[in-house]
Formats: C-alpha cells, sequence, structure tokens
C-alpha cells in the first residue's frame, strides 16, 4: 500500500523535480555524496522550507494538516544534535507529543535505556546521548512516516544496532521510515535505497544491487577491490562529474 | 512556584500603591475623598505602569531570548530600548509630538528600527559574543543620536528635562500617560504569550519545528515586532530601564525547567515583581530628588548579569 506519495517536489539549486512513492513497512536508506541532496530531500518531504511540489502521507496533503495531525503524519529527525536550553531529557521527549502521555513517554525512556539520564537537562549529556533523546522525541509520536537524517551518526555500535532494531520494528508495524545515512556498513539492513547526487535520484534499488551497480561506483568515485572499498582514479580527472 | 509569585505579586503590587501610607491618612484625616484622589490619581497610573512595564519586558526578554536562542538576548543588551529611547526623543523633541500614544509609536518605531538592524547586522543565530557587540554598538549608537538629538533640539531645556526619564522614572505619570504605554504594550504582550508554545517548540531547533508547520521566520520577526511595541510604548512614557528584561527570564526558565517558551509567562509575572520592588527602593531612599528607577535596576541587575556571563562560560569550556 502506498502511503508516501511525493511529486514535483523541487528545491532551488539542489533539488531537481522529484517524485517518490513509499509502502507501508518500507525501511528505506538515502545515500549519495556530500551535498548530493538527501539533507535537501528530507527537509523538502518535512516541508521544512519553501520546497515546491506536494506531499501527501495516507492520503492526506501534509501542507494542509493542522499541528496535532501533523505529528501522526509525519516527523523529522535534523542531523544537529544542539539543543540550547536546559530542558530535562524527559521533557524534551514530551515536546513530541500534542497532549501528555506519561505511559508512552516511559515507554520510549526505557526503549532507549535512558532512565538514568531522563532527568538530566538534555544540554549536559554527551552528544551520543542526546541522539538517542531526540530520537526518542521522534518516535514518541507514533508517525506513519519518520524522516531520519543521519540517525546512526555519533552513535557507539551497541547504539547503531539498537537504533536498527527500532527502526526494523517500526516499518514491521506499518510505519516508513527514511534514513540518511553516511556510512554505508549498515545499508544491507535496509529494504530499499535511493542513490542521490546532484540534486536527483539516480538510482532506486535494493541495496545489495545497488552497491553492486557501475553507477554506484562511478557517483561515489570508490571501487571495490578484494572485498575493501578503494578510491577510484579516473583516468582523465577533467572528466570527473 | 507560579502561585507564589502570583502571592508576591500582589503583596508588592499592594504595597506599591499603598505606601507611604502617611499621606494617605493625613489626606483621609482632611477629607476622606482627598485620599482616594491620591490613590486613584497620584498612585494608581504609577502601579499600573510598574506591573505593565515590567511584565512587558519579562515577556520581551523571554521571547527574544528564546528566539534568538541565546540567554543574554533582551530587550537592553539588543539596544531596542536605546533605540526606543531614540524614537521617543526624536518624538517629543524634534516632531513636537505631545499625545502620549503617538510619542509611545515613536518609541516602538525606534525599538523595532534597531531590533531589525541587530537581525540584519548579526542573524538570528549568532553566536553569543556577535550578539552582543552587534548589540552594544547598536545602543551605543542609539545613546549617541539621543544625545544629539537633545543637544540640537528646539527647545533649550531638552537636555536637562530629559534626564531623569531616559533613566527610567515613574514620577508623576499621569492616567492618559500609562493608558497610552499599557494598551499597546498589553495588547502586545498577550500576543506574545500566544506563542509560547511555538517557542518551546522552536527549542529543539528551527528544522524540527517548520517540519510541524510553525515559520521560525515568520515567528522570530512577529516576535521582534511585538516585543518592539511592548518595550517601545513602555519605554516611550517610563523611560529605558535596564536588566529586567534579562535578568527575569533567567528565573522564568527556573520556574518551567528549562522551557523558554512557557517561561513567558513566569518572567511577565517575575519582570513585574523586580521592576515593583525596584520602584518600591527608590520611593524609600529620602532623598530630595528621585533616583531614576533605571539606576536601581543597574546596581541589582549588574551582578547578576556577571554571574550569568560566567555560569555561561563555565558551560561552554565544561
Amino acid at each position: 500500500m502506498t502511503l508516501l506519495s511525493a511529486r514535483d517536489l523541487a528545491i532551488h539549486n539542489r533539488l531537481h523535480p522529484t517524485a517518490l512513492d513509499v509502502q507501508a513497512g518500507e525501511l528505506v536508506a538515502l545515500i549519495g555524496p556530500n551535498g548530493g541532496g538527501k539533507t535537501s530531500l528530507l527537509r523538502a518531504l518535512a516541508r521544512i522550507e519553501g520546497a515546491s511540489g506536494v506531499v501527501a502521507v495516507d492520503g492526506e496533503d501534509i501542507d494542509e494538516a493542522p499541528m496535532a495531525r501533523r505529528r501522526q503524519l509525519l516527523s523529522f529527525l535534523p542531523a544537529s544534535r544542539d539543543v540550547t536550553w536546559p530542558i530535562s531529557a524527559r521533557d524534551v521527549i514530551r515536546l513530541g507529543l500534542d497532549r501528555d502521555d506519561e505511559k508512552r513517554i516511559e515507554e520510549m525512556v526505557s526503549l532507549f535505556e535512558l532512565g538514568r539520564l531522563a532527568d538530566r537537562p538534555v544540554n549536559q549529556l554527551s552528544t551520543g546521548e542526546r541522539a538517542r533523546v531526540l530520537a526518542a522525541r521522534a518516535l514518541v509520536g507514533n508517525p506513519k512516516l519518520l524522516l531520519l537524517d543521519e540517525p546512526l551518526s555519533n552513535l557507539d555500535p551497541y547504539w547503531v544496532l539498537h537504533f536498527l532494531e527500532i527502526f526494523e520494528a517500526a516499518a514491521e508495524a506499518g510505519h516508513m521510515v527514511l534514513a540518511a545515512l553516511h556510512d554505508l556498513s549498515q545499508l544491507d539492513r535496509f529494504s530499499r535505497a535511493l542513490l542521490i547526487a546532484d540534486g536527483r535520484i539516480q538510482m532506486d534499488e535494493t541495496p545489495a544491487k545497488l552497491v553492486a551497480s557501475e553507477r554506484f561506483e562511478e557517483i561515489f568515485r570508490i571501487s571495490s577491490a578484494n572485498g575493501r572499498w578503494a578510491i577510484r582514479k579516473p583516468a582523465d580527472p577533467r572528466s570527473l562529474p | 512556584m507560579r502561585l507564589l509569585l502570583v502571592a508576591l505579586l500582589v503583596l508588592g503590587a499592594a504595597a506599591h500603591l499603598l505606601l507611604p501610607l502617611t499621606p494617605l491618612r493625613e489626606a483621609q484625616a482632611i477629607d476622606p475623598g482627598l485620599a482616594d484622589l491620591i490613590l486613584i490619581e497620584l498612585r494608581l497610573p504609577r502601579t499600573m505602569l510598574v506591573l505593565g512595564y515590567g511584565a512587558a519586558l519579562g515577556v520581551s526578554g523571554a521571547a527574544l531570548q528564546a528566539i534568538f536562542a541565546n540567554p543574554l538576548a533582551s530587550p537592553d543588551i539588543s539596544g531596542a530600548s536605546s533605540g526606543a529611547a531614540l524614537g521617543a526623543v526624536v518624538g517629543g523633541y524634534w516632531l513636537g509630538l505631545t499625545q502620549p500614544l503617538l510619542l509611545a509609536a515613536c518609541g516602538a518605531a525606534g525599538a523595532l528600527g534597531t531590533l531589525a538592524l541587530l537581525v540584519t547586522l548579526a542573524g538570528r543565530k549568532a553566536d553569543t559574543a556577535t550578539l552582543l557587540l552587534a548589540g552594544l554598538a547598536i545602543a551605543l549608537a542609539a545613546g549617541a543620536a539621543t544625545s544629539l538629538a537633545l543637544a540640537l533640539a528646539p527647545s533649550p531645556f531638552a537636555f536637562y528635562d530629559a534626564f531623569d526619564w531616559l533613566m527610567g522614572s515613574f514620577t508623576d505619570r499621569s492616567m492618559s500617560q500609562a493608558v497610552a504605554a499599557l494598551v499597546p504594550a498589553g495588547i502586545a504582550t498577550l500576543l506574545l504569550l500566544r506563542r509560547s508554545r511555538a517557542l518551546d517548540l522552536i527549542a529543539l531547533g528551527d528544522d524540527v519545528a517548520a517540519s510541524l508547520g510553525i515559520r521560525p521566520r515568520r515567528l522570530a520577526m512577529e516576535i521582534i515586532a511585538l516585543s518592539a511595541i511592548a518595550v517601545g510604548a513602555c519605554v516611550a512614557v517610563a523611560g529605558a530601564i535596564g536588566f529586567v528584561g534579562l535578568v527575569a527570564p533567567v528565573f522564568g526558565r527556573q520556574v518551567s525547567r528549562g522551557h523558554p517558551g512557557k517561561a513567558l509567562v513566569p518572567s511577565a509575572l517575575i519582570g513585574a515583581l523586580l521592576l515593583t520592588i525596584a520602584d518600591l527602593v527608590v520611593r524609600a531612599i529620602p532623598l530630595d530628588r528621585p533616583i531614576p528607577v533605571g539606576v536601581i535596576t543597574a546596581l541589582f541587575g549588574t551582578p547578576l548579569f556577571l554571574w550569568l556571563v560566567v555560569t555561561m562560560r563555565r558551560r561552554v569550556t565544561a
């Protein structure tokens, strides 16, 4: 069932008109070289800046939805982990809800193992700890579409795997997860991968097919040799994209 | 905590209205109507102004700090108060305006001009040093321009006249002056309070707020315009009073457990309470000439400000 349908998404100079359909239960990775447009696509989907086009989740136009409804449809986790104010971790999670739901907040506190940290001001936590709090904020409202920018950075290996399990569980429950990734080591955990470069979706494949393709190596300017990645040396430097 | 604040504020307001008691008692002995006259014509406008101006400073300080994501942004540090003073001086001594409401509008326009300049110079997400330096430069320029406007004013008494008022004074303000300041300030304050939820959400970053349908740029413009109206109208009538707008939100956020938006209401209460206390102190000092109330807030505010700077530095280095 197509749950997300985006048409003519465009941001001047950064994202060319793009269409995207995502089914319920899909776990989608957005990969691509730095500055290629991963974040721009996520921001356009989250209706963050004056992006043109239409984004519909479950048939509802996001631009038309009031705040309470938007929270049920989508949530956005930015790559920045900064919070200026000394708000407690538990209260930061609470900001993800329209109405207080102590039980749901406690669920998030235990899912992200924040018990000991829950009452500490979030701006005094380490970056990795703050990443957990902010992810809990993004998930607490149980939105249909999760737009996550670099959700796995700043995490230690345990938490990388734990986050992936949480995303998989969300997908199994029928949600859609779109995550921009820098590190490709966990790509095989995703059900679908979009390769984004020069402001366009260049490829839309399963991770295995995508990584094996010539186009992937071309765009990332790397190639696989003896099971390891190496920098691709172009024959003629002027032929760089 | 909020109840305690309200109780303290009611107590402070009552003290401000009734103290000193002796003139009231003496008037009462002569004619009960005279005592009422003193209370309603002389003291009530002053008490209303003190409470309203304090609340406006607290709310605008808290809102500006929330939208600039910086605990040092406030009407005085950003140069808004100085800009309002300049606007009121130009309106009063150069344009010859005498209508309190028109002067209040001049004050608001001056504050708006300086805040717009600050956003243009420093940007909304400026780091603390840039924000402070840009605000300082604007405040100094506005202060110099105010002095110049007074020195060159058609009236030879302008400078002498304006001295007391510029540092903040509530002495001998009429009901019509109080109304001229408090109606625009009150409306702007209420509109600011309606934005407290959005200001809490913007603490998660502009992008998260925008994904929920808040327009951060528009919100910033609204906060700046409303703060300028709230503070500017009060400055035009009672002069520029420093530090209340900076310090009240610091305590306000203690009440709101760090939430910048939920801190708006407690900041208003605390701002009103602080200014009430400052004006009670001014009246309690037995001098022939009244001390400008801004002197008192600066005397108490400066150490608090320094403490804030030191704790912020510690947090940054920690």
